[in-house]
């Protein structure tokens, strides 16, 4: 699975960190970081990331 | 003899609604294990699409149609779209609903998600000029409107979207934006007095003026709306009105049914309406109670909710057609709602409204960034940051709290 950001939309909401924890968090400066190519195994929370995202910024491909 | 052989087609579960919470139900349907077929009817000619920016973005000419559609899960790319298309009826005892096409749909299940509707000024004047701020036709129109140069923007209603829209007035530069509301501060129903005196000082401080504690009583005008008239007998010249003052609920297409729909959907705490498990309400529609407060049913507005109410009625409705054990908790979901204006952002958590009889400053002052707590039988059930994204993330840091605090049903 691989999961896209669009970083020109992110507004640092962080409902995708709340969600899926293990994929997205804040760095030090307050910004989004995240892994672009989680386990399958966390599909579920990925997604509901991807739901939760006020700016509807993350893309889940594959 | 044979007896004529009849294929079972399956009916489908019926989703009455097609933008955000329609969507969500479907693609939960699909996630809880509903493979039978799935038919969305929406009265918009739009798929569904992103509602929050048409008070912002799409006013401020900054997103396209493209950049607020959502992209449905792959998961529901076999359900059937019924768009531009209207229920018109239901007979809940037969299992059908009537569109306004003339078909008749019979479903195995049903969700209702048909939303809300601006409220509009009854008072006496002219139609034209006066706009409200639902889907992404009426942004477009209110658009057109407030770029006109020299435009003197009078706003009726002081909630979330009447604060957006000014200051996306303001951005574009109206000549005068002026605030209405009878109320005697901005949003003081959600936020309470504290945080409302800062709000509007912060809207006065970049050009928005109020006028508070009175209401519109008419609008002059021959075609075209010229002034709005207040309760104190003040006119304020207007070029564009934008009529802000709350939402109906549309569900008249489900009056007949023994249904209390005296503000929306009352739902029981798995969000299934009348007693029947087959037809469960999702989106702002649905009056359901929290588990996780007082148990007592409430509609919410909040952008989080059509997501928090699909999944939860997708799984009690896919159960109960297919056969399923499905034992959940009720319904308790952890309210959020956010809203952009101007240079700062408002973040809440929980339920301040419940809380505001008791507010406390957590950190920050109401002049800068501030973080408020909202308590009731001083216990914190929720807390807003009014702000930048400092304030916002000190807000954040509560959310765990509040999601920890036992769920209670009264």
């Amino acid at each position: 699975m691989k999961v896209v950001v669009d970083m020109n939309k992110c507004q640092d909401h962080g409902q995708c960190v709340f969600a899926a924890p293990d994929v997205f968090s804040f760095d030090d400066a307050g910004r989004l970081a995240y892994v672009g190519d989680p386990d399958d195994a966390l599909r579920d929370e990925v997604e509901e990331a991807a739901d939760v995202c006020p700016l509807q910024a993350i893309r889940i491909e594959g | 003899m044979s007896t004529p052989t009849v294929r079972a087609v399956r009916a489908p579960v019926v989703v009455a609604g097609a933008s955000m919470a329609g969507l969500r139900a479907a693609e939960q349907l699909r996630a809880a294990g509903w493979d039978g077929p799935v038919t969305l009817v929406g009265a918009e000619p739009h798929m569904p699409y992103n509602r929050p920016p048409l008070s912002k973005e799409v006013l401020a000419g900054k997103a396209s149609f493209e950049s607020l559609a959502f992209r449905p899960r792959a998961s529901v790319a076999d359900v059937t779209w019924r768009l531009g298309t209207r229920v018109t009826a239901a007979d809940l005892d037969r299992r059908t609903v009537r569109l306004d096409d003339g078909d008749t749909l019979p479903y195995a299940g049903l969700v209702i998600a048909t939303g809300m509707r601006p409220r509009r000024l009854t008072c006496p004047g002219p139609l034209a000029g006066r706009h409200a701020v639902r889907t992404l036709d009426d942004a477009r129109g209110l658009r057109a409107a407030l770029t006109r140069p020299g435009a003197r923007v009078v706003v009726v209603g002081a909630g979330f979207i009447g604060c957006e829209v000014a200051a996306t007035a303001v951005a574009l530069g109206a000549a005068e934006v002026t605030v209405v509301d009878p109320l005697p501060l901005p949003m003081v129903g959600p936020l309470g007095e504290l945080l409302a005196a800062a709000l509007r000082k912060r809207h006065e401080n970049r050009g928005v003026r109020f006028a508070l504690g009175t209401g519109v009583t008419a609008f002059e005008g021959e075609d075209h709306v010229t002034g709005v008239v207040l309760g104190d007998g003040a006119v304020l010249p207007a070029d564009v009105v934008v009529e802000s003052v709350g939402s109906v609920a549309n569900t008249e297409w489900l009056d007949g049914n023994g249904l209390d729909l005296a503000d929306g959907v009352r739902t029981d705490a798995h969000l299934r309406a009348g007693g029947r498990p087959e037809v469960v309400a999702v989106g702002d529609v649905a009056r359901f109670p929290n588990a996780r407060y007082d148990g007592v049913p409430r509609r919410v507005e909040h952008w989080s909710i059509p997501t928090d109410t699909a999944r939860h009625a997708a799984r009690v409705l896919t159960a109960r057609l297919t056969g399923e054990q499905h034992d959940p908790d009720p319904f308790a979901p952890l309210p959020t709602f956010w809203s952009d204006q101007h240079d700062f952002r408002l973040q809440s958590f929980g339920a301040p409204a419940l809380g505001k009889a008791d507010v406390r400053v957590l950190d920050g002052d109401p002049d800068g960034d501030v973080l408020a707590g909202y308590h009731r039988g001083g216990r914190l059930v929720g807390v807003v940051a009014l702000g930048g994204p400092t304030a916002a993330a000190a807000a954040a840091r509560h959310r765990t709290a509040l999601l920890k605090q036992p769920a209670r049903t009264a």
